[in-house]
Formats: C-alpha cells, structure tokens, sequence
C-alpha cells in the first residue's frame, strides 16, 4: 500500500479505500488496571511520520472482530507510533486489549476534532477527566508540558471509581511531584490505603486556583460528570464559550456517513467528538438526544 | 480537652467558609461552646453509633468518611477537608454518629456543643432558620454527589 | 438521424409504437435497464427486459398507511406515482461488501471491493426521485464514498413528469416537483389522448442525446411542448398534501419538548418502514464477516434505521430509549437538522413515509400540529 505525501496534521492515513484499515504492530502492551491496558502500535513502513491532534481518535479494527472508536492517547514524535488505551468491555474492546506484542492491529485514522490547545496559550488550563476521559486529555498534557511557560496555571483533576482504576498511575505520582502542575485525584469509593480524596470531581474544584477571566477548561468524561463540571465552572465565572467537552455516542464508520452518531445537527465522529460549551449546551439538555 | 499551642493561630468561626456573614453576635453566641479540636493521622474524630455531641467544622488537613461493615473491608465514601463541616447527626434524635470520620492527615477543627447549638437555635428562630438554610445546601450537595457515585459512572 | 442532430436541450416526440425501439436504443449502448414493474401487489424497482414489463395500464391509490394498484382505463405505461422502493437500492445497495481481508504472514492485507460495473439505465424517474438522488449525492460525497461515486457515475436518468398526483405526494411544498427541470438525461412526458399516445422527451445530457439520436424522436411542435407542460402544471394543483418549509429548521431544532412528540410516539411502532422507503435516508451499518476458518474476512455495510433500538447504543445501553426520542430524531433530522449537515431538507416530498406507514403517521400533520402551538407545553401533575 503506498502512502501519498505526508498527510496533513488532522486527516487521515492514507489507504485504498475510506474503510480499509492498516496494519499496525503492536509493539508493547502495558497493563494499566485489572481491565485496561495501553497498546503502542507502530505503523508498517512506508506510512508518512504519524501525526493527530490532541483530543482525535483511530478506528481500532481487530481481524475477524470488528472495529471500535478509541481516542489517541499518546504522542507520536518520539515514538512514531499511535498509543491507545483501551478498557475490555465488548467483544471487540476484549480483542484489542489481548492482542500480544507482534500481533497486528488495524488502523484506521485519525478521524474528528481536536482539543483547542491554542486557545489555551497563555491562560489558565483546567482539565477536568473520568474514568477513561484520562486518555483523550493525555495528550493535551503533553503539548502543555512541551512549552510549559506559553500556558498559565495547569489544574488537573481526574476522577475515578476506585484507586485500582487510576490509569497511569505512575505518571500522575510523577507529574503530581511536579510543582508547576496540580494533579488532583479523587474516587467514587476507597479502602483503607488510600490517603487521597473520595468524592466526585466537582468536589476538587474549589481546591483548584485558576484566573476564570484568563481560563480554558477541557472536560472529558462521562456525560453527567461533565455537564455538572461544566456548570460548576461557569458558577466560578468561565464563560461557556472557553469551555471544552468531548462527547462519545455510537460509531460506526467515522466518515459522517453512517448516521449512529448523530447529536442534534452535529456527527460526533467528523464535527465532533471535542465540541464547544456554549455551542452544544442547549442539546446537552434534551433528553435522549 | 487538647492543650492549644500559643504559636499557632486560633481557630476562628468567622475564618471558615460555612459561617462567612454570620452576625458578629450570633458567632460570639456559638463561639462560647466552640472547643478547638485536633486529630493525628488515622485518628477518629467521630464513631459511629457514639453520642452526636458536638458540630465539628474542619479548618485543616482531610477526614474520610468510613463505613465498616463485617462483610466488606472498611470504605470510604468521602473526604472532606478544610471550609467543610462534618455532620447533622447532632441536630435531631437519636443525636448518634452513622458513620466513623477519620483524619487522614493531622486536622484541626472547631467543634461546637450540640446540645448549646440547639439551645440557640431554638431560642433565635430567626438565626435558627439561616442557620438551617446554609446546612441544608450542604446536605443537598452532599446527596447529589452520592448519587452520582451510586451512578458508578466510571464503572464497566 | 444522426447523432449530430439530436442536442440538450432538444424536445422531441417518440410514438408509443417506438418505445420498444427507444428501450432497444438503451440496452444497445450497453446499459441495464431498471425501472417499474408490478410485483406483490406493487410497483416496484426491477430489471426491465422488454416494454411488458413495465405496469401498463396500472395505477397506484396511496393514502396513509395504505397503498393498493388498480387498473386504469387505458394503457400508460408509467401512470402512477412512485412505489415502496427508491433508486437509492441501486446507488446505495441495501448489502454491500465494502473490503475483503485476509490474513498473511503476521499480518492483513485488505483488498477493497472493486466499483467497476455495467452502465445502468433508470428508467421513470420522478422529479422527487431526482432531488432524492442529488440528496444523497452529497451525502456519499461528504463521506468520499467511492462504491457510490462510481455507481452514480455509470447511471443514466430516464426522467418522467408526473400526470399525476399520488395520494400522498408533497413535492411542491418541498420545491422537488412534480416538474423535472433539471439532472436528467432524458425526460419523458407521457401524453395519452384519443387516439394518440406518445412521449415527448427532452434531452437534458449529451449521454441522452445518443440514445435519443438512433430512435425516432421528430422534433416536437410548441403546441405538443405546451401541451406537455400543461399536464405537468396540472399535476402541480392537484396536490393533495402540502407541508409548510418556512423556519422548519428552527420551528423542530427549538422545540424538542414539544406535547405533539408524544402523541405521534404513542402510535410509532419504530417498525422501520418510512427509513427503508425514504429517498434519501442513509444509515448503515458495518458488520464483519469472518469465514469458518478465520483466514477471511468481508466487510459488509447494510441499511440500518434510527428507529433500531441498538441504533444509538453506548455502552451497553441505547441513548434514544423511547420511540419518541426515536421519531424525534427521525423527524428533525430529516427535515430539520439536515439543512444544517448538507444545506437542504432531507425530504422531497415523495409521500412514501406516509403511505408505508402501518399506522398511517403522516409528516405534513405532524409539522402542521408543531406549527399551530409551537410554545404547547404537555399538562403536568398527576390527576386529582
């Protein structure tokens, strides 16, 4: 499969058919909780050098299974390869996440919009996430600590069910060691070896010291969790049009075509998944949209 | 009764974030029967089932709040920290703690006599209703966030 | 006659008595012919090998939830309105194999489906049909979809002015019809008087312009042209339906809350037939079909509906629940949220909706009972 010219920054891997996926190798798989692990998939040679905006996804396709939506999680500059986190829940999840080393991975991507990072330059950043919603904002984190003094204050706070399901736990001890940087982390429920705190995320926010006049904030997590966050926010004086989320509903193709993932006017997969507050809140209210 | 070490700041009622535009008098009233309280790591501010004596408002460190259960190792369901306050156990009967409350960093807190701050209430219905109307959004905020929780939203 | 003189733009006149001449023309510049005929108590899409395939002297009465042939009292081969298939099962094929895969040493190689076929003539297409087509034209091109690009490609459009109104055609109010004014290859306006019977064609393509070149096509008189557009005038007044377009888009998009919602959802069976009839809806589906041996793989698309109740699914559960979440999503989308994705309504006004409809929901009635108290609120409280 010969590639064009290097792509540009968002659009896609070349290949020979919109749907066709490519195979990627699986270079290393590292467990991250009981049910999610991260995989660095390389690309075969000849793919122009990978690039994709923060906040972007692949379709992951496992041989025989089926194809799922899975945001980047990981830069490519160094490594030249996409990483992936992804929990096993369905039958195709379960497929990505037991692939071994060697093993090959299709790749289809990168699809949707990303966060705006360059909205952010030289304001506060508040990233809010949950559960899985780590791995989409990941990158964003990156960028950020890649030219750390083009941002202001960086207040993080990730939530998850339990302190076994924080993902990347080595990475937050080292970025919570670091002092121009808050990483705040906080569970649904703990035991009795966790010193941390318990409670939902907008629990944390009074603790976060962010200027709401000079401050973006990008949220990622489930729904609810960030349409309170969201509102927590505006309450401490963000205007909704400096406020991110990244919406997930039902993907299929990842061309716009398919119609699963419709919200309102909007395709998920191509308008989306990164969406503006102030654009979207009016069909964040209605039910079962 | 601990020994207040003259070095460090007292703790004042009007310092903390539950009590912000209370009435100068009204906070004198309480501060009468407000006792500074601290607790080491992993001490117990409050057990469950104990009497609900006093109204514990948290200036420093962190507390979770526990619940033992024999069949299941010890969980905890919430921290709380400093501009919280911890409970409402003492306002009505039977005035017993439901849950245990542990400091998981040194905490200091002002914790006011149950039974003087119903005593005022009571006699200042004015006050008492203010007072009720701030403790009740704490409740409510409090339940909310539960709620989510009982969601599991990070769950499978 | 040669080819030179037959030009776009050119009206002219074919004898009932030549059409099988003109269907000849078709098949020997090497397309297959598609168009109606009667099957199952329809008239349906099908391969149309000789001129008696087509529903001669049938005519189709429509009306909500209820469609039914009858026989008229003369010959027209193309006296009824449209039936329960679209042309989209040609463009957009209800199965279609996307990619076969197949593993290899360490790996996969995918070889997508090839898209070359014979040319394929369409024949009786209504006006709607064609604004249908040019619908998903943009559709299939937002998403460069090359399985439709090359078939859409290779497609010829015979065009038919309606003589006619169906029972539940709305094409006017949606500004699709019933006039063919324009992507057609060739028109054709049947005219059937004492005595007479013959099509006067209007050649819209070079492509329709050689097939009409080997037929005999006399030019048309402006009394014959006149009279052509007088039926296809008519038809225009006789719409039985009309749907008021004025700020559709905002009048559903800020009404999600509306009462009417749950009165048209309580009757909604989410049975799926307007999205299999409609011109233009598009969802899909892509499933992967491996082998026994698990060394191959196709992937196929199919048609899918967002009235399925795994249509909207996340994580284990479906986002629009309810039927009315359901027939809202159709709805707006359908004329509504379409205009903001592809700049037009999604909906021509073909009546199939209606028609195909077992309990007979009609969309006009619906945006009308919208239209009339749009700020309706639904009664709250429990009885007394």
């Amino acid at each position: 499969m010969a590639p064009e010219a290097a792509v540009p920054s968002s659009g896609p891997i070349a290949s020979p058919h919109p749907w066709a996926p490519v195979p990627f190798t699986l270079r290393r798989r590292s467990a991250e909780t009981a049910d999610t692990v991260s995989l660095v998939l390389e690309p075969p040679s000849g793919v122009a050098p990978l690039s994709f905006r923060p906040g972007q996804f692949n379709m992951l396709y496992a041989f025989g299974v089926g194809e799922a939506a899975i945001s980047i999680s990981g830069p490519t500059e160094e490594s030249g390869a996409f990483v992936h986190t992804v929990r096993s829940a369905g039958k195709i999840s379960q497929a990505l996440a037991t692939a071994a080393p060697g093993e090959v991975v299709g790749v289809r991507g990168p699809y949707g919009t990303g966060w705006p990072v360059e909205e952010a330059l030289g304001q506060d950043v508040v990233v809010v996430a949950g559960g899985l919603g780590i791995a989409p904002v990941r990158p964003i984190l990156y960028e950020i600590l890649g030219r750390r003094t083009a941002y202001g204050r960086v207040e993080v706070v990730y939530g998850a069910r339990t302190p076994m399901d924080l993902v990347y736990y080595e990475e937050i001890q080292r970025w919570r060691a670091r002092t121009d940087l808050r990483f705040q982390t906080t569970v649904d429920t703990a035991g009795r070896d966790w010193y941390g705190d318990v409670g939902v995320v907008t629990t944390r926010l009074p603790d976060a010291r962010f200027d709401p006049e000079h401050t973006v904030a990008f949220l990622c997590g489930p729904e609810i969790m960030m349409k309170l966050t969201a509102q927590a926010l505006e309450a401490r004086g963000v205007r909704d049009d400096r406020i991110w989320l990244s919406l997930e509903r039902n993907m299929k193709c990842a061309l716009g075509v398919c119609g699963h993932c419709q919200f309102g006017p909007e395709f998920v997969c191509r308008d989306g998944p990164v969406f503006r507050y102030r654009e979207i809140r009016r069909f964040l209210a209605v039910r079962e949209l | 009764m601990s020994t207040r070490d003259p070095t460090v700041p007292a703790l004042r009622l009007a310092d903390h974030k539950f009590f912000h535009g209370m009435s100068g008098e009204l906070l004198a009233v309480l501060g009468e029967h407000a006792h500074p309280r601290r607790f080491e790591t992993g001490q117990l501010l409050v057990r469950e089932g104990d009497p609900a004596d006093e109204f514990l408002v948290l200036f420093e460190g962190k507390v979770a709040l526990e619940i033992l259960s024999p069949d299941r190792p010890r969980t905890t369901i919430q921290t709380l920290g400093p501009g919280e306050v911890l409970g409402w156990s003492w306002l009505f009967a039977p005035h017993r703690w439901r849950l245990d409350a542990r400091a998981l960093k040194p905490t200091r807190a002002l914790g006011i006599g149950a039974a003087h701050l119903r005593a005022t209430l009571e006699a200042r219905p004015a006050d008492g209703y203010r007072f009720l109307m701030r403790l009740l959004p704490v409740i409510a905020q409090r339940l909310e966030n539960t709620r989510l929780q009982l969601m599991d939203l990070h769950g499978p | 006659m040669s080819a030179e003189e037959v030009a776009v733009g050119d009206r002219r006149l074919v004898e009932r008595s030549d059409f099988g001449a003109f269907l000849g023309a078709i098949r020997l510049a090497g397309y297959r012919v598609v168009g109606p005929t009667v099957r199952d108590g329809a008239i349906v899409y099908g391969d149309i090998a000789d001129e008696s395939d087509l529903p001669i002297g049938w005519t189709d009465r429509q009306s909500a939830g209820s469609y039914r042939l009858e026989r008229r009292d003369d010959a027209a081969l193309f006296g009824y309105a449209v039936g329960p298939h679209s042309w989209k099962k040609y463009l957009f094929p209800a199965h279609e194999r996307l990619f076969t895969a197949v593993r290899t040493e360490g790996s996969f190689a995918v070889t997508p489906e090839p898209t070359d076929g014979p040319p394929i003539a369409f024949l009786g297409v209504r006006a709607c049909e064609l604004a249908a087509i040019a619908i998903q034209d943009r559709v299939f091109a937002a998403a460069s979809d090359p399985g439709y690009a090359a078939r859409r490609g290779r497609t010829l459009r015979i065009a038919v002015q309606c003589g006619v109104a169906g029972g539940t055609c709305f094409c006017a109010s949606m500004g699709t019809g019933p006039a063919v004014k324009r992507d057609h290859d060739l028109a054709l306006t049947e005219i059937l008087a004492p005595g007479r019977h013959y099509f006067l064609v209007e050649v819209g393509s070079p492509a329709g312009a050689r097939i009409l070149a080997t037929v005999p096509a006399r030019p048309a008189t402006a009394e014959e042209t006149a009279g052509g557009e007088a039926v296809v005038a008519a038809t225009a007044r006789s719409m039985g339906r009309t749907m008021n377009t004025v700020g559709i888009r905002d009048l559903l998009v800020d009404h999600p809350e509306h009462p009417r919602w749950q009165i048209v959802a309580n009757r909604c069976l989410a049975c799926t037939n307007c999205t299999m009839a409609c011109p233009t809806c598009f969802c899909s589906t892509s499933e992967e079909v491996p082998e026994l041996s698990a060394e191959k793989v196709e992937r196929w698309r199919r048609w899918d509906s967002c009235f399925n109740s795994g249509f909207s699914e996340l994580h284990g559960a479906a986002v629009r629940k309810t039927h009315l979440a359901r027939y809202r999503q159709w709805m707006t989308h359908k004329l509504a949220t379409w205009h903001d994705q592809f700049d037009s309504s999604g909906c021509v006004g073909c009546g199939r909706c209606i028609t195909w409809c077992p309990v007979g929901i009609d969309i006009t009635e619906e945006v009308a009972a919208i239209r009339a108290d749009p700020q309706a609120r639904a009664p709250t409280g429990g009885s007394p």
